[in-house]
């Protein structure tokens, strides 16, 4: 479903992507797992189309991203780092829109709608803005709308950052459950790897732009002979902090926490 | 179209939500109105110019648009990172019809904010002189409302954050008010000022709703539509090149 060979991305100077490849089959369920700084998500926003590579073969679905935008983003759903709903829509209207722009039928758009706000606990709120939303129900309703168009990939880019146990747990069973029901591939990335355990099928790890190892939980601890998969992860990647220098997208994240409250 | 429609749509939807936002933004061009239409009454009639408040009211009314216009084309920049408009970066259909239902809703909301300022001044005692010409002051209207708004989203959009957003208000936005005529008249003007006003759009949105609102123009209103047809092609393709270059 996703296949990824010598993928590399250079800014300026800086590699934040070096030589990457890895494969990713139909229904599976595949996690990133990386430090800070490591690369995720600027994959995440090659394969989505939001960065173009500097080199490297990539192929969505059998398409290539870099050519055919257009066919490769009606395959996939994305629920970004940062959010991206509409907090002065309501939840339905976020669904609307969201059809509206993957050319979703009326129709089906609303039972759709319907069945994917049910499956998240949200048809209740469903006319209720967003911005009275939890962050749990937000993570939940930006998943319920990536998947609105029947996606064959859903990408999910650290989906649970800053979300209580409780929500990360509610919000995994419904992944895992639409996977398996509807045979959804899922892309994730983490840092938590609890998570990147209990549902990812396979864990590539990713330090300093470059896949260091890629298997299952299981073949990871093999491999260093760790009976945990973050002793696993700290024997791949080393100890050492990792400290990002801030951008103009970091400085306007730390505003935005700021005005939030 | 059903693209553009929904994103007009939702702007248009923000807009009447965000009640609070309204009247903050009529408090500026009152300020205006009052100060100077009363303020600077006594002065203008003397020098025979008649009464500024009807003179100052289609400047005040433009301020209106160039403000709100400019700056829903901004929030752009927050909206990319902490907003909807990710969601509609990856969606399978062209920037130019995202840009540009952005753009038309930004104008429309601009719109609807000058006519609210247009019933304030009349409350105030401003009197359109031919009841007959609204109609086409409202064209102008719109129109200036479109150059501003892609203006704002040509600027929006190559801002990296929201530090340039000050940059902007001094070196953009406050100049183009200032040099357009919104509260002077454009005759005896030293010739720098002479040039800068004949550069600057708003110019000739202002011109054009003088022209019809209070039958006197400084060019005419033919001069004012073509130069304003043009600023607005000008930087809706400006705005959609810009917009087209967005890495998110």
């Amino acid at each position: 479903m996703i296949h990824v060979e010598n993928l590399t991305k250079k800014f300026d100077d800086f590699t934040a992507v070096d030589g990457v490849s890895f494969d990713v089959a139909a229904g599976e369920i595949f996690a990133f797992l990386g430090p800070n700084g490591a690369g995720k998500t600027t994959t995440i926003k090659i394969l989505t189309t939001l960065l173009s590579p500097t080199s490297g073969k990539l192929e969505i679905d059998g398409l290539d991203p870099t050519r055919h935008q257009h066919e490769v983003r009606k395959r996939f759903g994305i629920v970004f780092q940062d959010p991206s709903l509409d907090q002065e829509l309501t939840a339905m209207e976020n669904m609307d829109i969201h059809g509206a722009l993957y050319h979703v039928p009326g129709k089906i758009r609303r039972e759709r709608s319907e069945l994917l706000l049910k499956t998240f606990e949200l048809w209740d709120k469903k006319d209720a803005f967003v911005k009275t939303f939890s962050g749990g129900m937000r993570r939940r309703l930006e998943i319920a709308r990536g998947l609105l168009h029947t996606p064959k990939i859903l990408f999910l880019d650290e989906p649970t950052l800053g979300l209580d146990p409780q929500s990360r747990n509610q919000l995994w069973t419904q992944v895992k459950y639409l996977n398996q029901h509807e045979g959804v591939t899922v892309f994730l990335t983490t840092h938590y790897m609890d998570e990147a355990e209990r549902v990812a099928s396979r864990i590539a790890i990713i330090d300093h732009g470059r896949i260091v190892a890629i298997g299952t939980a299981q073949e990871l601890k093999d491999k260093t002979q760790k009976p945990s998969l973050e002793e696993a992860f700290l024997a791949l990647t080393g100890t050492a902090l990792r400290d990002e220098s801030s951008n103009a997208a970091e400085r306007m994240r730390q505003m935005a926490r700021m005005w939030r409250r | 179209m059903g693209v553009i429609y929904v994103l007009w749509l939702r702007e248009l939807r923000r807009y009447t939500r965000s009640r609070v936002q309204i009247v903050a933004s009529l408090g500026q061009p009152m300020l205006y109105l009052f100060v100077l239409g009363f303020g600077l009454g006594a002065v203008f009639k003397q020098a025979g110019r008649g009464s500024y408040l009807q003179f100052v009211a289609p400047g005040i009314i433009a301020m209106t648009v160039l403000f709100t216009s400019t700056f829903s084309g901004i929030a752009l920049l927050w909206d990319r990172q902490f907003g909807f408009l990710k969601e509609t970066l990856v969606a399978p259909v062209s920037r130019f019809q995202i840009m540009l239902g952005r753009t038309c809703g930004a104008a429309t909301v601009a719109m609807i904010q000058g006519m609210v300022v247009a019933i304030i001044c009349f409350a105030a005692g401003f009197r359109p002189t031919d009841v007959t010409m609204l109609p086409v002051a409202f064209v102008f209207l719109a129109l200036t409302a479109l150059v501003f708004a892609a203006m704002g989203t040509a600027i929006g959009a190559s801002l990296k954050d929201m530090q340039g957003f000050q940059m902007v208000m001094n070196f953009i936005v406050m100049p183009i008010y200032f040099m357009s005529g919104a509260i002077y008249p454009l005759d005896h003007l030293p010739a720098a000022l002479t040039i800068a006003t004949r550069l600057d759009p708003l110019t000739y949105g202002i011109d054009g709703l003088r022209a019809t609102l209070i039958s006197q123009p400084h060019f005419n209103m033919t001069i004012d539509a073509i130069v304003l047809i043009v600023s607005a092609l000008v930087l809706v393709s400006l705005g959609a090149w810009r917009f087209s270059k967005i890495e998110a």
